[in-house]
């Protein structure tokens, strides 16, 4: 394999400032490439056991009822089936227990909370005779009224679906359960004067629909459970330790009882951070004697696994004719289908984040409905706060005269300004980024009739946590790096390319492998766009224990003092100058004679976290006849601190921006009056394809996190923010009417230009 | 159920296989033949990754009953390569970075190659419009793209280099 080093569709340039390497920075084919191009590769319903059985669940068809009985008689007699198992095979979990929302989101107990909820299991021999065998479980159901919208959630006359959950973060305590899990409130200073000193206000109301991550792998696990009372998992996740703590903890089993190997993992966005089968599928293989696999379909995958939340805000901006912005206020709710989650607190957080706003107050609470538990989506909650704050700005550039990007320059957060929670800002791109959209030839191209350009931005503060790292010095002067981070998108070649800085051989001499729970230290789900921060720290870590010890060897084998060798470019270096370099390869070799194996593991709680910021480029064309919107050019700019593989780095920031792109024109979770949803497959719920999309120029702006040993600040997430609000004030540039309902389908569209009520210039207020 | 005996081509070799009436190509090739580099990601036809090639036509695996391939010709993923020599695409894809998680590259590469066997000097739009049914959800697919382009460029200037070699 050859280490492509250009830099062909990227118009970034390498900032000057940029210290030189070796390889961090270059474009190596990834280690798991070839594996991946020639079907080799083994994804979670790839792994096969002999004697393995089928499991498959039977779910609820109604969005709430309560479970009168269940008779698994029928199916248990059926051809070929071994296993039947239901909520009462789980620890009974009661309300406010912490393993509570999880326990009863696997399987169902005395009530199904929304339509696709498990609530029983079966393996059989065939996946055909666990499907006839499912659909013979009978399950006794009496319907209650499901909790369906934001707004019937809200209505205190609406009963509550949990009885045991009071508002937290409520003051005073309220002494009625509700459907309101929680509040969030910041403030700062005087929101009231801060509107009273600005020159034009304006205040806008967004909705938008739940959407899935859409990872085309569907959850599969493989489990065996062996007559020790251990089990080894074969799954794909975000995180296989996490999976084994949950799978553990819902079992009520001991953490050592159960094994996880990773398999590569098919797309997981945040989808993947949480366990649905796992536990079933242990459970079934302990009662069977025998190794069970279990698939999910598509339509399961939509109808009971985590989409995003749906969302509901009012949000009001004032800024001085300079464009100064002077107050803020939002009201928001979030719905994270039918458990709590921290969806309000992290859009409260993220409102107003961007930008240095005196006066602000902001109020979130976080809904449940009889709808899909929602899990985490790439940076949880910031798109739909971005799609509010990012139209509102803009359309105060547009009413006080001021360019988009001028408008953001004179209002971005740099080092020291205070976020939401209080704390200064470390040094950040935000900035950097504005000004690469500006100066991209993209910004002031023409427009073609029908088209409008749009511009957003967004960030995400992103995370540490723990992570570890094993290196293994081979014979030969290889090595190996395990690490506990499932290989999402190219992080193996990112640890090997810090490995190979570090140690300074060639980074195809370095085998990165993601190890099982059994084999690499405890390292925390690859989520937060943590994976080559912090796991990329503790391989760093690592090798500079390697290195330390080397020069050890090293100095033993010239018979000098360690304190006289150095290591440069891959080998031991005498300082004085009267000794040879020593290649690793020879220091390894001798290993034997100079006190046994080299193996060092770096493990450690990443702290310096580096927020990125974006800021992205739209254009569409809307046909005025159909309300199709088309983007037809798209740049997006991204602070990565320092891109250690940048083809993954421009990779992150395409894909988050072509899901941000579905999330803005098509996708939406629909449901019928009963609480069923009408769209559980990619015919109906439309992601992105091909042809809807153009090339996504993908600029990386590089301001190194000076917390982390090669700059970095994780690049996963912030792509997803911006689009929205980008699309959206590319469609109002384009048609002059403003869309605050995603998503932005043809209809609503077309309904935006005919119906000509909805303009841009509604309930803004203007000072003065 | 009594099983179905089925003869075909797979990847060049004469194969036989055992299946039940009802079953899909694709569950035949993963669980009867162990070939897994087609993935399902819908069963319905909608995203792709069970993309295989039969008698020279791109087909959703899932789509297709495993009897129907009875006397067919069929191509999947592990046969793109001639030994040890990689497709030109799944060389493209791998210099390219056209995959993330990977799991929609073994349908995206099968489409792909069915597109450039019809059109081997396609434009953007052409392959955007020859991929369009399969779904990537990690790239924005502009790597993807890409990467097409760039092999059916490399494999011009290859057959091109063969035929005036040939001429010569
Ligand atoms: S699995 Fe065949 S098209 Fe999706
Ligand atoms: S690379 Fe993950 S779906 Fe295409």
């Amino acid at each position: 394999m050859t280490v492509t080093e250009s830099r062909p569709e990227s118009s970034s340039e390498p900032p000057a400032a940029r210290p030189r390497y070796r390889f961090v920075g270059t474009r190596p084919v990834r280690h798991d490439g070839l594996d991946k191009v020639t079907g080799r590769a083994r994804f979670a319903a790839d792994c096969d056991l002999p004697g393995q059985l089928a499991g498959c669940v039977v779910r609820s068809p109604h969005a709430h009822a309560r479970i009168i009985s269940i008779d698994t008689g029928e199916a248990e007699a059926m051809p070929g089936v071994k296993a039947v198992i239901s909520g009462g095979d789980f620890p009974a979990v009661a309300p406010g227990d912490p393993n509570y929302d999880m326990g009863v989101n696997l399987m169902a107990r005395d009530r199904v909370l929304y339509e696709g909820h498990a609530v029983a299991a079966v393996a059989a021999l065939t996946t055909d005779q666990a499907r006839a065998a499912a659909a013979a479980v009978r399950v006794e159901y009496e319907p209650l009224p499901p909790v369906l919208t934001i707004d019937a959630a809200l209505d205190p006359a609406v009963g509550a679906i949990h009885a045991h959950m009071f508002t937290s973060g409520a003051d005073p305590a309220p002494t009625e359960p509700s459907n309101v899990s929680q509040l969030t409130n910041f403030a700062r200073g005087d929101t009231e004067a801060g509107f009273a000193a600005a020159d034009v206000v304006i205040e806008r109301e967004f909705t938008t629909q739940p959407v899935h991550q859409g990872y085309i792998e569907p959850h599969a696990v493989t489990a065996d459970a062996s007559q020790d009372g251990k089990a080894t998992v074969w799954c794909s996740s975000q995180g296989h330790f996490n999976v084994r703590a949950q799978t553990a903890a819902m079992l009520g089993w001991e953490t050592a009882r159960i094994k996880v190997v990773p398999a590569e993992i098919g797309g997981g966005f945040g989808g993947k951070t949480t366990i649905y089968l796992e536990p079933l599928a242990v459970l079934l293989s302990a009662k069977a004697g025998r190794p069970v696999k279990m698939v999910m379909t598509r339509s399961e995958v939509f109808r009971a696994t985590g989409p995003a939340p749906g969302s509901k805000f009012r949000v009001k901006l004032g800024a001085r004719s300079d464009g100064t912005l002077t107050a803020g206020k939002a009201q928001m709710a979030y719905s994270s289908g039918v458990f709590p989650s921290y969806a309000a607190f992290l859009g409260a957080w993220t409102v107003f984040e961007s930008y240095d706003i005196a006066d602000f107050e902001v109020e979130a609470r976080n809904v449940v409905l009889n709808t899909p538990r929602s899990a985490a989506y790439r940076a949880p909650s910031a798109p739909m706060s971005a799609l509010a704050t990012e139209t509102v700005v803009d359309e105060l550039a547009q009413a006080l005269g001021i360019d988009p990007i001028e408008m953001r320059l004179r209002n971005a957060v740099s080092e020291g300004a205070i976020n939401t929670l209080g704390a200064p800002f470390p040094r950040v791109g935000f900035t950097e980024c504005l000004e690469a959209i500006r100066d991209h030839p993209h910004y002031g191209a023409p427009l073609g009739p029908n088209q409008g350009r749009g511009v957003a931005a967004g960030h995400w503060f992103n995370i540490g946590e723990s992570s570890s790292a094993t290196v293994n010095l081979n014979e030969d002067g290889t090595a190996t790096v395990v690490t506990g981070s499932p290989d999402i998108g190219g992080s193996r070649a990112s640890m090997a390319l810090m490995a190979a800085e570090e140690l300074g051989i060639d980074v195809y001499d370095i085998t990165p492998v993601v190890g099982d729970t059994e084999s690499v230290g405890f390292t925390d789900i690859t989520e937060g766009s943590r994976a080559t921060f912090a796991t990329g720290m503790a391989v760093v870590e690592a090798c500079r224990r390697v290195v330390a010890d080397l020069r050890g060897r090293a100095a033993k084998m010239m018979g000098v003092d360690v304190s006289e060798v150095d290591w440069a470019d891959g080998s031991a270096v005498h300082a004085g100058g009267e000794h040879d370099p020593l290649p690793l390869a020879a220091i390894t070799a001798e290993a034997k004679k100079t006190g046994g194996p080299i193996t060092v593991t770096g493990s450690l709680d990443a702290k310096g976290v580096g927020p990125s910021f974006a800021v992205h480029l739209c254009d569409v064309e809307v046909d005025p006849e159909t309300g199709v919107v088309q983007v037809v050019r798209y740049t997006a700019a991204q602070d990565a601190g320092t891109a250690i593989h940048p083809s993954y780095v421009e990779g992150q920031i395409q894909g988050g921006a072509a899901q941000g792109i579905g999330w803005a024109l098509n996708e939406e979770y629909i449901y019928d009056g009963d609480g069923v949803m009408e769209n559980p497959g990619f015919l109906d719920y439309r992601v992105p394809v091909a042809s809807d999309l153009p090339m996504i120029d993908a600029v990386i702006v590089e301001v190194p996190n000076p917390n982390h040993p090669y700059g970095v600040r994780g690049v996963g997430e912030t792509s997803i923010i911006p689009p929205l609000a980008a699309v959206a004030n590319a469609v109002a540039a384009a048609t002059g009417r403003r869309i605050r309902d995603l998503p932005m389908s043809p209809v609503r569209v077309l309904d935006a230009i005919v119906n000509s009520g909805s303009d841009s210039t509604d309930s803004s207020s203007s000072n003065g | 159920m009594s099983r179905v005996h089925v003869t075909c081509t797979v990847n060049g070799d004469e194969t036989e296989f055992l299946c039940d009436g009802g079953q899909t190509l694709l569950n035949a090739l993963r669980d009867e033949l162990g070939l897994t580099g087609a993935k399902e990601g819908c069963g319905t036809g909608d995203c792709g990754s069970c993309s295989v090639i039969i008698d020279g036509r791109l087909t959703c695996s899932c789509l297709v009953l495993a009897p129907e391939a009875q006397g067919a010709a069929v191509l999947t993923v592990e046969g793109l390569a001639s030994g040890d020599d990689l497709h030109p695409l799944q060389q493209s894809f791998l210099e390219g970075a056209a995959l993330q998680c990977g799991v929609c590259t073994p349908g995206i590469l099968m489409a792909a190659a069915a597109l450039l066997d019809r059109n081997p000097d396609p434009t953007e739009t052409e392959v955007r419009y020859g991929l369009a049914g399969n779904l990537c959800r990690c790239t924005g697919y502009d790597k993807i793209v890409r990467s097409v382009l760039a092999a059916a460029d490399s494999q011009r200037t290859t057959s091109q280099r063969t035929n005036t070699e040939e001429t010569a």
